[in-house]
């Protein structure tokens, strides 16, 4: 049972303080959504929890401290897709999953067959199966999400880190990745931590959402408690009405009239 | 279902390899101002190698052995280094136009062959080539000083500037001298130019050690050149020590390239051409990149090097206007024949 504990995380960029003083508790199969304005520290927040960026605080997994491991250790914990993935020309789909394997190989390494399995076991979880010889840099951005989705699965890192894994899709293909993710997580046990933009979808799947606004925690819990017409109001500036319903809170922007 | 297997080289590309090797060798010895028939050339190379009765005669001996052969391997290995260099610093910099003296090995070099020529050294088979080895080995342990604390190491972008700053500040001082010493700007520019005529197996002996450990390590880099490709963020979420890859994929490659440099001089646009002459037929897989590199620049250098010997024989040009003149127009056309033109 992996748990994944973060305290007193801070991010600074040339010494302006991003994101401050974030406490989290996940555990595996859970699923928590950070939610904030333009500019509130959420990117941040997930590339410091990925090591991209530097931060201070703790982030403990199981006990153990992720800042002494190596990157290829700390990879074998988290595994991170980023908001537009790189899709290299020419890299064929079945290339680009099969990178995930890169935590488990020594540098100088090349895979062994049980990588192929498993890379192989993932396409067809995700069914891509009919992509596997396409070049990455033409498939749709629907697609894209997929592959890259599949790329981190193939790492079989216990906690994924998401962000805005839906922004640039259509509803179709956004309720498409969604509801993968969510399969995922409850089938595979992983903890996922995604950033989102649309606050009424936030709301659908995850099982608790934090608000961040000037890289502060200024709300957090069940998205009943956290998408209220205050928060909204006050965080983003944006006159909203919220209305219950079986999915969840929808939020919608009020027009003036005047 | 489908499976899949990883990028490997087939066995197609590798016989087609092997004949290209053989027979530019067998070309690269048999042409030049007295024809030699493969036949003798092989008889000779195989009586000194395995003792068996040559049917050359003692001129014809002499001249496969101590002259053509060990020019035809010098350029060969010497082409390897520098096209496995370039397909490496493209992978590692994520920049198709990267080349093997991005960050400031021919300026170094320059530099340092300038001054040896100037001291007199010109002449010297021994301090000329250290000379330059010095020079591209300091200029890019100067630009990779600079470019790592320019943004703490997290760019690359901050690495190729400061091999332009570098580069630039190096021939500023190399004209310098030159326009003090302007009598001998005649053997500095026939250096510059790049040549392949050798003192026989000496150069080769001398260089061979140290390329074959670069190209060496950078094979084993091939796959982590792919890794490069999802740009440096990712590639460390997937666990890859992004900083120590790249600094032992340009110690690697800037050693490798500074040991070719000394002996050769400055032989441009073969880091650029085969590497993506490559990538328009196999694709940008590095693991199939890296290793045809390593065999197709050998001969591409070794046909270059035929024509440099024969187009205006019994005069000689240099390697490096060969390649100029005749590989940037190829590779123009290859790039345009293309179905997409596209070499990232």
């Amino acid at each position: 049972m992996t748990e994944l504990i973060v305290r007193e995380l801070q991010v600074k960029l040339e010494k302006k303080l991003i994101v401050n003083d974030i406490y989290i508790d996940l555990s595996v199969g859970q699923w928590i959504c950070i939610i904030g304005p333009n500019g509130a520290g959420k990117s941040s927040l997930l590339k410091a929890l990925a090591g991209i960026i530097p931060s201070t605080g703790e982030i403990l997994i199981d006990g153990t401290n992720v800042r002494d491991l190596s990157e290829r250790d700390r990879a074998c914990w988290i595994a991170y897709v980023a908001q537009e993935p790189v899709m290299p020309a020419g890299m064929r789909v079945f290339d680009y999953v099969l990178l995930g394997r890169t935590a488990h190989l020594k540098m100088l390494a090349t895979e062994s067959p049980k990588d192929l399995e498993i890379a192989h076991y993932v396409i067809s979880e995700l069914d891509l199966n009919d992509f596997i010889d396409r070049d990455v840099a033409t498939l749709s951005g629907g697609e894209r999400q997929r592959v890259a989705i599949g790329r981190a699965l193939t790492q079989a890192s216990p906690i994924i880190l998401l962000d805005e894994p839906t922004t640039a899709l259509d509803v179709g293909y956004q309720q498409e990745v969604l509801e993968l993710i969510d399969k995922l997580r409850k089938e595979k046990k992983i903890a996922v931590i995604s950033t989102m933009h649309d606050l009424t979808v936030s709301g659908l799947y995850p099982d608790r959402l934090m608000l961040l606004a000037d890289g502060q925690v200024v709300a957090s819990g069940s998205a009943e408690s956290v998408l209220t017409r205050e928060n909204i109001a006050k965080h983003y500036g944006a006159n909203v009405t919220v209305i219950d319903h079986v999915s969840g809170p929808i939020v919608i922007p009020e027009r003036d009239r005047l | 279902m489908r499976t899949a297997m990883a990028r490997r080289i087939s066995p197609l590309a590798w016989v087609v390899s092997a004949v290209a090797v053989l027979f530019t060798l067998t070309l690269g010895v048999s042409i030049g101002a007295v024809s030699l028939a493969p036949l003798t050339v092989w008889s000779e190379i195989s009586s000194n190698l395995f003792g068996t009765i040559s049917s050359a005669n003692s001129s014809e001996s002499t001249i496969v052995w101590q002259l053509r052969l060990p020019r035809v391997l010098l350029a060969f290995v010497v082409g390897s280094m520098l096209a496995s260099a370039g397909c490496a610093y493209q992978g590692t910099f994520r920049n198709p136009l990267a080349d093997p003296y991005l960050l400031g090995v021919s300026a170094g070099a320059g530099l340092g062959a300038t001054i040896a020529i100037f001291n007199g050294s010109g002449s010297s088979k021994i301090l000329l080539p250290l000379a330059a080895f010095a020079g591209a080995l300091g200029a890019v342990l100067l630009t990779y000083s600079l470019g790592r604390s320019a943004i703490a190491g997290r760019s690359s972008t901050a690495l190729i500037l400061a091999g332009v700053a570098v580069a630039s500040l190096l021939t500023a001082i190399q004209t310098l001298i030159q326009q003090q010493n302007t009598d001998k700007i005649r053997e500095i520019y026939a250096w510059v130019l790049g040549r392949l005529s050798t003192s026989g197996w000496n150069d080769l002996a001398i260089i061979t050690p140290y390329i074959l450990v670069c190209i060496v390590v950078l094979l084993r880099y091939r796959r982590v050149l792919d890794v490069f490709a999802v740009g440096d963020e990712e590639a460390l979420t997937m666990g890859l020590p992004v900083a120590k890859a790249r600094a032992a994929i340009i110690v690697a490659a800037s050693l490798g390239t500074a040991a070719a440099v000394a002996v050769t001089g400055l032989i441009g646009f073969v880091g650029i051409i085969v590497p993506h002459i490559l990538r328009l037929i196999v694709g940008n897989s590095y693991r199939i990149l890296l290793p045809l590199s390593i065999i197709y620049g050998g001969v591409f250098l070794v046909l270059a090097d035929i024509l440099a010997r024969t187009i205006l024989a019994p005069q000689e040009i240099s390697i490096g206007v060969v390649t100029a003149l005749l590989g940037a127009p190829f590779f123009l056309f290859v790039l345009g024949s293309s179905k997409n033109g596209s070499v990232t």
